[in-house]
């Protein structure tokens, strides 16, 4: 059996042992190949000693999301030992280091062990332990490279490239890589069945994660306030903001053109992020489902007040504190309808970092054009992973869409300033920003009900217009988000499958699967919410509609019921709520059995 | 409802340096109870704007949500406010500073407001020395929802329903100067000569400028028994000094008595004079001030004036080091980094 450029690795290591660097190296070399790969960090919400792994799908069709099944696995936590061996496929491979001998209790007739003594190795030629260390990493990858045909030219480029300006750090690694390549050559029948082999698939992709994307989009979207309060996933998105501005955002004066606060919780991050958009700044946080049941609060007020924010929500496995470091989407429900009172709130649904960055610095206009927040709904596996996707890119010629806001001449031509006034009657107000003319176009913002003219006020009929007006600002924002991505020019099939975020990868290796088994479904992708009227219209004109999402209770399929005016029985849900990033079968074998059921 | 104050104006009020009257300073008309103090530090706020030439739109006033904080109505008009919402001031008026350090933060608070519930975000604004002004109006009660003891409540104090708090209460102006703050008063909404002076100086101060302001509560707090009454207030104050506020380029006029007076400087080369200190006490010492309140709590007195002040800490945009233009004036070209620049990133990532 060939296995050419379809395969699935699993490292097995303990955290905080530098495996990470490893791995990548691995990952990044078959990218390097021109085959498409993706790999995935499943790792535990803990800084040292416990199990972590990192599973990377190579697949030369190109499809990226999670796949069941270890075609080899590489063992270097004895911890895990026993469900290391277990998760290996019939016809697999075991590589572990044969240092120590491998317990009876671990020997199954169905798979290949292929032991190689690292720790002995790196004991003998590295004298720093934490070197020792290290170096057992880079040799099991070096091992691997021989198994599986990994140019050895590639590895050197990138380890050149990692330690640009540490040069001296270079040799110790190849020497590493070497000892690795060595001992499969001297012991092993080599390449395996399943190996790589070159292509030239990736094109000009590039190989990067969605937090990093996100961080990165906001910098090129001109935000300039950041206040956030560090919770995983999301932390990193804050970082890539500050390395990114650090690099490109400093002033001839050696000072920088942001402001970067790590706030004293969630609470103080959205209400900084609140104080800055209102004084006409860009600015966001980011966090994950516990962040933003704490922003609720602020959420509301942004809302009735109609201050714009930007909120990037890389959601985590829940409810509560649930599995830190494991992927869901599940506060859909949360985000949307975040806050007390009558409150809605504009999500964004980015799939790949490529949307991350797009979706980031769309963000921006749209928060000050319906003077609203926004939130990006990422999520773990999005947010963390490094993901092959497309290239960033920009046009020079965009300019910022700073929405509906007067200047000190469109003031002087007002006899009096209405803050709240439906002017274009759209529902969207025109604001002012502090301090831009000296008698006009001042008013006290407030959560509390006030008149069109942003005078306090109980008065039933005047809180009712405002209500009205943010409803009907609502429905601009159904023509301002991102239209749904149709996978068809027309819906042909009986069936169809809605799908959005990280499960869109899955999504279409099950669309195929399911074909080639003769069940043909047309496909859309949600991309915003609110809703357009692309998603009624394909509910209506199909007899049932799988909607696939991550998380228990359907949310997406709920909104979709509160939202729209469909019938909910079309609608089935496609669940996946373990954790673990989806997979293509989870969704074919739920399709399967409700297709064959209902026949 | 806020009413909109009557537009009359008397031709011969008198105007300061910018052409502005005093009234030019108001906000629109209160519906705080007749006689509540924080009407008088309204008034106070309004008198210290007018006499230091603020240019109204230059103030930028926030508050959270209590009786304290529905002021901001009711001074500067022609300021922009933000009444946000309950103990969440401090971090709405940190992002807009961050977003704009031109303007002056003038945030109000009140007791309930900035002593418990916004207790978390108070506390890191002051360690963040966060330029802006803030004001507690402290009457030891929660007014707007009819009288409840507040965390400034003293222990001991009678409420006019008769019960006795039996918690101990919250110091603020310890509590800033145990967290760093750069400039600490305290001072009584009955007294507008020691009141004006000190929000003059604490507009002038550049960083964390703290004034806790003890203002009864006329409906429910201003009863026998309670240490937060016209009364209680004006029979234990204790002043620290009685002060001047001197603005820069302002001739010195009067003469002060050498080892009973102090002379301070502010930033912007603005002088407060205190005279007739408290013996024992260095206003520019935060450990003798904390050593002064301290005291003054065991003999149940209200130390009130200019508790500290220190001119060393830096502020929040020095300290992470923020472009000397306001954030919110960038513009693409200074923001964007360009496609090139994207072009050059996306090659480091294949």
């Amino acid at each position: 059996m060939s296995m050419i450029n379809d395969f699935v690795v699993r490292f097995a290591n303990v955290n905080g042992t530098g495996s990470a660097s490893a791995n990548y190296l691995f990952a990044k070399s078959i990218f390097r190949m021109g085959i498409p790969v993706s790999p995935k960090n499943i790792f535990p919400s803990n800084i040292q000693g416990l199990p972590t792994w990192y599973e990377v799908r190579v697949n030369e069709k190109g499809y990226l999301g999670r796949r069941d099944g270890v075609d080899i696995c590489v063992s270097v936590n004895p911890q895990s030992l026993k469900q290391d061996v277990a998760c290996v496929t019939p016809g697999g491979y075991f590589v572990y280091d044969n240092t120590k001998p491998l317990a009876a209790e671990f020997i199954r007739e169905d798979i290949t062990y292929l032991g190689i003594p690292l720790m002995a190795t790196c004991n003998r030629e590295y004298t720093d332990p934490r070197q020792r260390q290290l170096f057992k990493n880079v040799m099991y990858v070096g091992a691997l490279s021989a198994l599986l045909e990994i140019e050895f030219p590639v590895l050197e480029d990138l380890l050149a490239e990692q330690f640009a300006g540490k040069e001296k750090l270079i040799a110790p690694n190849v020497k590493a890589l070497k000892l690795g390549i060595d001992f499969v050559q001297e012991n092993f029948t080599y390449p395996l069945p399943m190996r790589v082999e070159r292509r030239d698939l990736v094109g000009n992709h590039i190989l990067t994660d969605g937090n990093s994307a996100c961080g990165l989009g906001a910098v090129y979207a001109g935000a300039t306030v950041v206040a956030w309060y560090p919770i995983t996933p999301s932390t990193s998105v804050a970082e890539a903001f500050h390395d990114y501005a650090t690099d490109l955002r400093i002033d001839e004066h050696g000072k920088t053109n942001f402001a970067i606060v790590q706030a004293e919780d969630e609470l103080a991050a959205i209400g900084m992020v609140v104080g800055a958009s209102w004084n006409g700044s860009r600015s966001f946080t980011a966090t994950s489902g516990p962040g933003v049941s704490l922003m609720n609060e602020f959420l509301g007020l942004a809302y009735f007040a109609e201050v714009p924010a930007v909120l990037i929500d890389v959601q985590r496995t829940g409810p509560s504190t649930g599995m830190p470091t494991r992927t869901q989407q599940s506060d859909l429900t949360l985000a949307a309808y975040a806050s007390h009172g009558d409150t809605k709130h504009v999500m964004l649904f980015p799939s790949t970092p490529t949307e991350c960055f797009e979706m980031t610095a769309d963000s921006f206009d749209l928060a000050e054009r319906l003077q609203t927040p926004i939130m990006i709904m990422s999520d773990l596996d999005l947010g963390m992973n490094d993901h092959m996707t497309a290239p960033y890119q920009w046009d020079d010629t965009r300019t910022y869409d700073r929405g509906k806001t007067y200047s000190a001449e469109d003031l002087e031509a007002i006899t009096r300033y209405g803050r709240y006034l439906d002017v274009d009657g759209d529902g969207i107000p025109y604001r002012t920003i502090p301090g831009v003319h000296p008698q006009k176009g001042s008013y006290v913002v407030r959560g509390s009900s006030r008149d069109e003219y942003a005078v306090y006020t109980e008065d039933s009929a005047a809180y009712k217009r405002n209500m009205d007006r943010l409803a009907k600002k609502w429905e601009t924002a159904k023509t301002l988000v991102h239209a749904p991505q149709r996978y068809q020019e027309k819906n042909s099939q009986r069936n169809g499958v809605m799908f959005f975020g990280t499960t869109t990868d899955s999504a279409q290796e099950a669309l195929d699967i399911l074909k080639e088994q003769g069940y043909g479904l047309d496909a859309l992708r949600l991309r915003a919410f609110p809703f357009n009227t692309t998603v009624a219209e394909f509910i209506t004109s199909h007899d049932r509609v799988f909607v696939i999402e991550q998380n228990r209770d359907g949310q997406m399929r709920s909104l979709l019921t509160n939202e729209l005016t469909v019938d909910p029985s079309k609608l089935i849900s496609v669940l996946n709520y373990d954790g673990m990033p989806i997979t293509a079968h989870t969704i074919t074998d739920q399709i399967l059995h409700h297709m064959q059921s209902a026949q | 409802m806020s009413y909109v104050r009557p537009k009359f104006r008397h031709p011969l009020l008198p105007t300061n340096d910018l052409g502005y009257t005093a009234s030019d300073y108001e906000g629109s008309l209160s519906t705080l109870c007749a006689g509540c103090g924080h009407d008088s530090i309204s008034a106070a706020i309004v008198q210290a704007c007018f006499e230091m030439n603020i240019e109204p739109h230059k103030v930028a006033k926030l508050s959270g949500i209590g009786c304290s904080s529905k002021t901001p109505a009711y001074f500067l008009g022609q300021s922009h406010g933000f009444n946000t919402v309950h103990g969440r001031m401090p971090s709405v008026a940190t992002g807009a500073n961050l977003a704009n350090r031109d303007l002056i933060y003038l945030g109000v608070s009140g007791d309930g407001d900035t002593a418990s519930i916004g207790m978390g975000q108070f506390v890191h604004a002051v360690r963040r020395n966060l330029n802006m002004v803030y004001i507690v109006m402290n009457n030891g009660c929660y007014g707007l929802t009819k009288g409840q003891d507040s965390a400034t409540a003293d222990r001991g104090s009678k409420s006019k329903a008769g019960s006795v708090n039996p918690f101990e209460s919250i110091d603020l102006c310890g509590l800033a100067l145990e967290l760093g703050a750069t400039f600490v008063g305290q001072s009584f909404s009955g007294d507008k000569t020691q009141l004006i002076p000190l929000i003059k100086a604490a507009m002038n101060h550049i960083g964390f400028a703290f004034l806790n302001v003890i203002s009864p509560c006329v409906t429910f707090n201003n009863n026998v028994g309670s240490t937060k009454s016209y009364d209680y207030v004006r029979q234990h104050m204790e002043a620290t000094s009685t002060m001047d506020f001197v603005p820069m380029q302002t001739e010195i006029t009067a003469t002060y008595d050498a080892g009973t007076d102090a002379a301070i400087t502010l930033h912007d080369g603005s002088l407060v004079h205190l005279h007739k200190l408290a013996e024992g006490w260095d206003p520019s010492n935060r450990m003798s001030a904390i050593q002064a309140l301290q005291h003054a709590r065991n003999d149940a007195k209200v130390l009130t004036g200019l508790i500290y002040y220190g001119a060393t800490d830096t502020e929040l945009h020095e300290v992470l080091n923020t472009s000397d233009r306001p954030l919110n004036s960038l513009k693409e070209n200074e923001l964007c980094p360009g496609k090139a620049k994207l072009e050059e990133i996306n090659k480091g990532l294949r």
